[in-house]
């Protein structure tokens, strides 16, 4: 039978759950042997023909804050604060304390699905486009507002049409936030908020190095400008609420909402033309930074850059230069259709080449992900796998600067790395993470507010034995079961040192294995 | 070759090669050693033996505001660029710390005004690199690399310093605080990372010998993660056994101060303990202030005074060290001098370089001041660069490390002739 690239038949199984999924867990292999890799991946290339099992989805559901849009988590979280007699410290610090529930939820969300969802390459793309349009959830208002940009501009898009992903990023209050541009208004404006007051480059050059174009996109200082002009105006609607002439006649002018707290303020934007790029821009309003977006999204310096990452991602971390070409043009072909891009790379010799397999070092995500799958340990308390995540230097949601996290054994293999996932094996292998314990709502706030309080008191459950055995439920996982859902694809090596090993260790061992750390 | 404990002080061990035995015997305490006769070794106290200079570098990852916080209130230009974010000259609320008549230091600073009164700290301003790249993480990266414009390269400058250093490489000698290895740092000699705040003192699930012992059957060859592995073994041993005897006598067991002042003190200590320690790296972020900037209080404020601290705390905590510590902050370019329309500046050119210890020839601002008068600023918005980076770090790598012109070479390759304006920056 005629196979795409040099890999072993035997060896693609395991490689499509590496790559395309967060790792095998106990009879995933078994499965997708039956079926074949090359079948796996077609179905998880149609997210939306993969049924979600009810339990999963009644799980997610009972989370309240993730169903609400960022409008109503301002009412809900903010706005009380903002209406607050100054001096009430303790109930100021209750509702900052409120605020980080949205967090939790997030995140549990997050990991929830990542671990038990069977759209498994859904959530992979969902966690590589937020890192390519990363937030930061301990700015501001993105501490309430990450969760559900993920929700609303990341997922149902991370399969689709990349111009409907920049937009629905471009527009969410999340991004907005994050990268200024709710500020960025023409100068001289006629609105007399101070923070109106002036031209904000900050999201137009990111929209440019970072989202599409990339920094060797061919773009210059001017186009930066004129993009940033293109998207004044570009904001989050209004707390007081308008009379309804002045309703009327802003939208008369071409104001814009949407449900989400998008609103488009044509009194802060630029009618000017501009010259983006090469080519005159009439002043049309918010069709004005539409067409911009259009052109970035369809650019061939887009194309490759976009390819190139996906490549690095799912292929090696020097992406090899005829995929990514092949792939650029198949993003061309299709108008920026990411589910083809993915298709032309699953099907092409370069993923299935034996020299690809394995060679991933995974990211501190990826493995804690991937360890938690195997051993087949059924999490209700997520809590212990945030803090590890952040004590490997990955918090989630927690990138400060909007390039993202790096996805290459350079920036994450080092001693100290090595150090804190084989900490991570020895107490996931050997029944000592709560992560069955009842799932904790309050929080005390001995971490302090915000996001950085919370991943404070997330790291102090798994090490410090503060928090009380109230559940005696530890799952040890079994050794030569977690090694059978490896396929037993472990080298003669690991398997003497582990049955050297006294038997309480092993599972650990096979977690914290040189094979289990690459993908 | 199997070596148990009993052979640190076992004057018939006779078959130890001095290397091993000294890896060893620097594992298993902070100790120097003396010899006893020929075979022979016992432990001393340590004391500082001469030739432990080092460098310590902080990188500013966002470009801090450089012209406030060395603030050159003697020009008015200044004043006029920035009508609500300038720090005020002396005599108002808020004011500038004079530093020379002409520069003052922004108040949040204040912790490390004493230093600069003792002569131990000195500024290198409109220094910087000569690429006009705007871009945060282009900028970073050269300044990383150490080669402006070049993507090519591949590793960082303070690893090519570390392969310049002649002997038996010691698993500490260069230290990287934080759980990723930065660009900087990154290259063929392996580099050991610190965790940041408490964890670096706590002990992990792995500290236990049946567990090693264990993991170290699975990590035994030659490949990347094998030698990370066995790195982070030989740090994490030396490490805790450092912190873990100095907080104990220093402390009664209690984990130091959370935050820059934590980290500082422990790397201080650290320091002073180990005399492998060459190098070390520490980045801080939070610099990129865009939007409502603030002036004497504000945000930039607010991430001043807790570096300040964190520096003052790290003096404080190295004691003699300080003599032999070379510290330099860096930020991988400037500010506008122009504020913008939202209380905030943006990306500018060049910065100032802050250079602290005791070699330093401290109380001075050096390099060549270009002046604010739109004729003299870089693409008529930003401060000019009249020093490039390199060369205060040159200086350092000479005076204070020791390398010589073909070592330097390697490590700046393609560096510019020097312009002279930091002389006497160091003392010989």
């Amino acid at each position: 039978m005629f196979r795409i690239g040099n890999m072993a038949a035997s060896e693609r199984p395991l490689h499509a759950l590496n790559r395309a999924a967060f790792g095998p867990r106990p009879g995933d292999l078994d499965r997708v042997r039956a079926i074949g890799a090359e079948r796996y991946l077609h179905e998880q290339l149609d997210p939306e023909s993969i049924p979600i099992p009810p339990d999963l989805t009644a799980r997610i559901d009972s989370l309240p804050t993730l169903k609400l849009t960022p409008v109503e988590l301002f009412l809900q979280f903010r706005q009380p604060l903002m209406e607050l007699p100054k001096g009430d410290p303790a109930a100021r610090k209750q509702i900052r304390q409120q605020a980080r529930i949205v967090v939790m939820e997030a995140i549990k969300a997050r990991i929830l699905r990542a671990l038990d969802g069977p759209r498994q390459l859904q959530e992979v793309m969902t966690a590589f486009w937020f890192n390519h349009f990363n937030v930061f959830v301990g700015k501001g208002l993105d501490l309430i507002w990450t969760g559900a940009y993920e929700q609303e501009a990341i997922r149902p898009h991370a399969m689709g049409r990349f111009r409907d992903l920049l937009g629905a990023t471009a527009k969410h209050p999340a991004m907005l936030f994050y990268l200024d541009n709710w500020q960025n208004t023409m100068p001289g404006a006629a609105v007399k908020n101070p923070r109106f007051g002036g031209i904000n480059e900050n999201y137009a050059r990111e929209l440019m190095e970072l989202h599409t174009l990339g920094v060797n996109g061919g773009y210059t200082q001017r186009d930066v400008i004129a993009l940033a002009h293109l998207l004044t105006g570009w904001g989050l609607v209004r707390r007081d609420v308008f009379r309804p002439w002045q309703r009327r006649r802003l939208f008369a002018q071409g104001a814009e909402t949407d449900a989400n707290g998008f609103f488009f303020d044509p009194r802060r934007h630029d009618f000017g033309a501009q010259v983006f790029m090469g080519k005159q821009i009439e002043g049309a309003g918010i069709g004005a930074g539409e067409l911009a977006l259009d052109m970035l999204a369809s650019h061939p310096a887009t194309a490759r850059h976009l390819s190139s990452q996906l490549a690095q991602y799912f292929v090696a971390d020097a992406p090899p230069g005829p995929l990514v070409d092949r792939m650029a043009r198949r993003y061309l072909e299709t108008d920026g259709h990411i589910r083809e891009v993915l298709a032309t790379l699953f099907t092409s010799p370069e993923f299935w080449d034996q020299r690809s397999r394995a060679s991933k070092f995974k990211t501190p995500y990826e493995y804690v992900l991937s360890a938690v799958r195997l051993s087949g340990i059924e999490v209700t308390n997520f809590r212990p796998l945030a803090g590890w995540m952040q004590q490997m230097g990955m918090p989630l949601y927690g990138h400060e600067t909007p390039d993202g996290y790096s996805q290459t054994e350079e920036a994450w293999l080092n001693p100290d790395g090595m150090m804190m996932r084989l900490s991570f094996a020895t107490a996931l292998g050997s029944g000592h993470m709560p992560l069955e314990a009842p799932d904790f709502e309050e929080i005390a706030d001995e971490g302090g507010g915000g996001a950085a309080g919370f991943f404070r008191k997330a790291t102090l459950t798994p090490r410090s034995g503060e928090i009380p055995d109230i559940d005696a439920k530890r799952t040890i996982p079994d050794a030569s079961r977690i090694a059978a859902s490896l396929g037993d694809n472990l080298s003669s090596q690991t398997v003497s040192a582990v049955l050297a090993a006294p038997p309480q260790l092993r599972a650990s061992m096979i977690l914290g294995s040189p094979e289990f750390m690459m993908r | 070759m199997a070596h148990r404990k009993e052979d640190a002080c076992n004057p018939e061990a006779t078959t130890v090669s001095r290397r091993e035995f000294l890896r060893r015997a620097a594992i298993l305490g902070a100790a120097g050693l003396v010899s006893i006769g020929p075979a022979g070794w016992a432990a001393r106290a340590i004391a500082d033996d001469g030739n432990q200079h080092r460098l310590v570098v902080v990188f500013l990852r966002g470009a801090v505001d450089g012209l406030n916080v060395v603030v050159p209130y003697g020009e008015s230009a200044y004043y006029d660029n920035r009508p609500t974010i300038a720090i005020p000259r002396a005599g108002s609320d808020g004011a500038v710390v004079n530093l020379d008549g002409f520069f003052g230091l922004h108040p949040a600073l204040t912790p490390i005004a004493p230093l600069w009164h003792e002569g131990s700290l000195a500024f290198v301003h409109a220094c910087g690199s000569p690429d006009p790249t705007r871009s945060h993480f282009d900028a970073q990266d050269y300044m990383e690399s150490g080669t402006p414009g070049v993507k090519r390269t591949a590793d960082g400058w303070m690893n090519r310093v570390l392969a310049t250093m002649p002997g038996a490489h010691q698993p500490t000698e260069a230290l990287s605080l934080g759980p990723t290895v930065p660009r900087i740092l990154s290259g063929k000699m392996a580099v050991a990372n610190l965790p940041l705040g408490r964890a670096a003192v706590r002990p992990m699930p792995l500290d236990r010998p049946i567990i090693e012992t264990a993991f170290d059957r699975l990590y035994t060859g030659d490949d990347a993660l094998s030698r990370a592995y066995r790195e982070g073994r030989m740090a994490r041993a030396k490490l805790m056994t450092e912190l873990e005897a100095d907080m104990a006598a220093a402390s009664g067991g209690a984990p130091g101060p959370a935050g820059l002042s934590g980290d500082a003190a422990r790397l201080a200590h650290l320091i002073r303990r180990d005399p492998s320690i060459r190098l070390a790296f520490l980045a801080l972020g939070g610099w990129d202030t865009h939007v409502n900037q603030g002036a004497a209080r504000g945000q930039l404020a607010n991430h001043l005074q807790p570096l300040a601290q964190g520096v003052a705390d790290f003096r404080n905590a190295l004691g003699p060290a300080w003599s032999d510590t070379v510290v330099l902050v860096i930020s991988e370019f400037g500010r506008t001098v122009h504020q913008n329309g939202n209380g905030g500046t943006d990306h500018g050119h060049a910065n100032v370089m802050w250079v602290m210890g005791g070699p330093v020839r401290g109380g001075k601002i050096y390099g060549r001041w270009p002046g604010l008068a739109v004729a003299s600023l870089y693409q008529e918005r930003d401060l000019a660069v009249t020093t490039d980076f390199r060369e205060p770090i040159t200086m350092v790598l000479e005076s204070h490390l020791g390398l010589g012109a073909a070592q330097i070479d390697r490590v700046f390759p393609g560096r510019p002739a020097a312009s002279g304006n930091v002389g006497g920056l160091l003392r010989t």
